[in-house]
């Protein structure tokens, strides 16, 4: 499956012989899908407006959690490790920002724009420190000493997510802890017939200005290019004097980052933040960055689209169903393509 | 010998551990009359369960290497086997053999599909699959709440014989009355002492040491000519029985069953902490670890509370004792655990044999 395209654009590339380097084909399959799964839930929905509301609230969630899973998929691809102890990240996000929405509460209870905007931005900053910060030691003293060792990664990584939970219940108490949204952020917008929430609107921004900016890192900067040519292979990049271990660390802490925006903005989604949270969404990433391919950026997007919108569909048509349509999702992708939808080659 | 075949020639292999494990099992098989008391009852068959759960388990963490996350969830089924079993049919001794039967049915069924759908790729693909069901099955659990009983669970009738009005003797033998609940209890006993063995005889066997060549090297074991994903199969097939069985016990013990009790990821990181603390790769560890984190569980927390008050000045230290913080000292061992001694408890014994 992953010779095909290679194999038409070599032949392009001998057709023609110009071109020293063929490019590769962008597979448009995986794209197609998210559309299919949009498209089939409209006759099932029923009423335009309502599938539009839900298809936007589909697309915010995607967002919320390509943010949160991009950061797994990175470090998987990069060095291998599957971190299960991310939960923790997200929880810290969440965390964070009912501190912050505490601590800012003359900002958020007023109905103007700009002052919730303000703490939103600061809310979000602060869960990206943070995490960004707890992700440098959670690398140095959890992952660090269990490199390529699958198992002990699995259990450690567990490990370090009990510990995290724990240090969690430990700062902010093991209650739940209420987060309503901003006053300036409740309510929707009438777009058209589709009611849009104003919250789902600054999460889409958010998310878009997150992919801008992993999408220019990944394929115009230097460091990118390490980044994906370690994904590719990583004794290569080593080989050729870049130290791979320091990159790495670097994406954890990013991917930890990104996992404490992700956090916040799903505390904020769900408006009640629980320890266990990070857990629960946890195997919502799993899931998506297995349909993705694992260590995939474009698949994870794909990935957390497809599900986002399944999930609002389905939560909207039979809201039981919910979990399994995900995983009968996840079932059938890997039935088509079993290395997810966008395979890493070497893997 | 009678008891090298008992033990499947796998003996505990040093005086220290063996002195434990004799320890745990008469401390076990005399918990009626030396510790008097519901609690202590309640806590030794919690045990009970958890050595059969943990040594289930370890089969597949300890032995061939893959680690799932859908343990729990056939516990689950074994217990809901009975719960619903007995709510449906009636408190006889035939629906709870349906209900047993069924429920390993089911159990076979599942793990059959996930391990041939995930047992081909990479072990960390059979992780976050088993987590993805586990979690799945849990939700469906408490929805289907006509069923189940949802998030309140069932609270169900055993047989006649097993109920605890049920009296057998008038006085009390040795201070242990002799009622329905002592017959559930050695009920559980053996029937667990049995299971245990079971596993140990399976985990020597030839398919046993297949198992281990396959968690030490699956290429090599390939090479050799034996199908690894067939082997991996059967071992998750014949954990998750075994960890059905142990639902089963759980749920005649309890006479109740929900969501909290048995499906929850709660109890699946305790089966971690059990097999990991205990020794993976040992069986005997199981029954360590077993004792280790049930005891943690019930007397860590009044010894915690002990500590908290003496520093409750101190403010954030006051904390991390609070007893209600008793998993993270678990989850600092457990960490520590895997990093320095990787075989648990019971590695570490007969390692000291050697120095």
């Amino acid at each position: 499956m992953t010779d095909a395209p290679t194999a038409t654009a070599s032949s392009v590339a001998a057709a023609t012989g110009a071109e020293a380097l063929p490019k590769s084909r962008f597979d448009t399959l995986p794209l197609l899908l998210t559309a299919i799964v949009a498209l089939a839930a409209w006759p099932a929905v029923g009423s335009t407006s309502t599938w539009l509301t839900l298809t936007f609230a589909g697309l915010a969630m995607g967002m919320i959690v390509f943010i949160a899973a991009s950061g797994l998929t990175l470090v998987f691809g990069l060095m291998d490790v599957l971190n299960f102890g991310h939960s923790v990240f997200i929880a810290l996000g969440a965390y964070v920002t009912t501190s912050v929405f505490a601590a800012t509460l003359g900002w958020t209870s007023v109905a103007s724009l700009a002052p919730t905007l303000a703490a939103v931005f600061v809310a979000m900053l602060a869960a990206m420190l943070l995490g960004g910060v707890v992700g440098l030691g959670f690398e140095r003293v959890i992952v660090r000493p269990v490199y390529g060792q699958h198992l002990k990664q699995i259990l450690v990584t567990i490990g370090g997510a009990i510990i995290g939970e724990e240090l969690i219940k430990v700062v902010w108490g093991p209650a739940q802890i209420p987060l309503p949204l901003p006053e300036a952020l409740r309510g929707s917008v009438l777009v058209g017939d589709a009611a849009v929430e104003k919250f789902r609107l600054v999460a889409v921004v958010v998310g878009l200005v997150v992919l801008i900016a992993l999408l220019y890192t990944l394929n115009r900067t230097k460091i990118g290019l390490l980044i994906r040519a370690g994904v590719q292979d990583r004794e290569m990049v080593e080989s050729l004097g870049y130290r791979i271990r320091r990159l790495f660390v670097g994406v954890f802490a990013a991917g930890s980052a990104l996992a404490g925006l992700g956090g916040s903005l799903w505390g904020m989604n769900q408006q009640i933040v629980v320890p266990q949270i990070g857990g629960q969404v946890n195997v919502l990433l799993f899931i998506v960055i297995i349909i993705g391919g694992l260590g995939s950026t474009l698949g994870c997007l794909v990935g957390a689209l497809v599900i986002g919108l399944m999930t609002n569909y389905v939560g909207f048509l039979a809201p039981k169903l919910t979990m399994f349509s995900s995983i009968g999702l996840m079932v059938a992708v890997l039935v088509w393509r079993p290395q997810g939808l966008y395979p890493v080659t070497n893997r | 010998m009678l008891l090298d075949r008992l033990f499947s020639h796998d003996r505990p292999r040093n005086r220290w551990l063996a002195v434990v494990l004799v320890a745990i099992v008469v401390a076990l098989a005399l918990t009626p009359f030396i510790f008097p008391g519901t609690k202590a009852l309640n806590v030794a068959a919690k045990v009970i369960v958890f050595i059969v759960l943990a040594a289930s388990f370890d089969l597949l963490l300890g032995y061939t290497g893959i680690v799932s996350f859908a343990h729990t969830m056939f516990f689950g089924i074994g217990a809901y086997g009975i719960a619903i079993a007995s709510t449906r049919i009636g408190p006889t001794w035939a629906a709870m053999a349906l209900g047993a039967l069924a429920a390993l049915l089911l159990s076979a069924v599942l793990s059959l599909l996930i391990g041939l759908f995930s047992l081909r790729v990479k072990a960390i693909f059979f992780a976050m699959i088993t987590l993805a069901v586990a979690s799945a099955f849990a939700t469906l659990a408490s929805q289907l709440s006509d069923f189940t009983g949802g998030e309140d669970g069932l609270t169900f009738k055993v047989p006649e014989a097993l109920r605890p009005g049920t009296e057998y003797a008038a006085e009390p033998f040795l201070g242990a009355s002799i009622d329905g609940r002592f017959v559930t209890y050695y009920l559980i006993f053996v029937v667990a002492l049995l299971l245990v063995l079971a596993l140990l005889r399976i985990v020597n066997s030839p398919f046993g040491r297949v198992l281990q060549a396959i968690r030490e090297n699956d290429f090599r074991a390939e090479a050799i000519g034996y199908r690894t994903v067939v082997y991996r199969t059967i071992a998750s097939v014949a954990s998750a029985l075994f960890a059905t069985l142990a639902g089963v016990l759980l749920a005649l013990w309890l006479r109740y069953n929900g969501p909290d009790t048995t499906l929850s990821f709660e109890i699946m990181l305790d089966v971690l902490l059990i097999v990991v603390i205990g020794g993976m790769g040992t069986m005997y560890g199981a029954v360590v670890g077993s004792v280790l984190l049930v005891l943690a569980q019930n007397y860590l927390q009044d010894v915690m509370k002990i500590a908290a008050s003496a520093v409750q000045d101190v403010p954030l230290l006051a904390q991390v004792v609070s007893p209600d913080r008793w998993l993270l000292w678990l989850g600092i061992l457990f960490v520590l655990s895997v990093y320095y001694f990787p075989s648990g408890v019971v590695g570490r014994l007969r390692a000291m044999r050697r120095n």
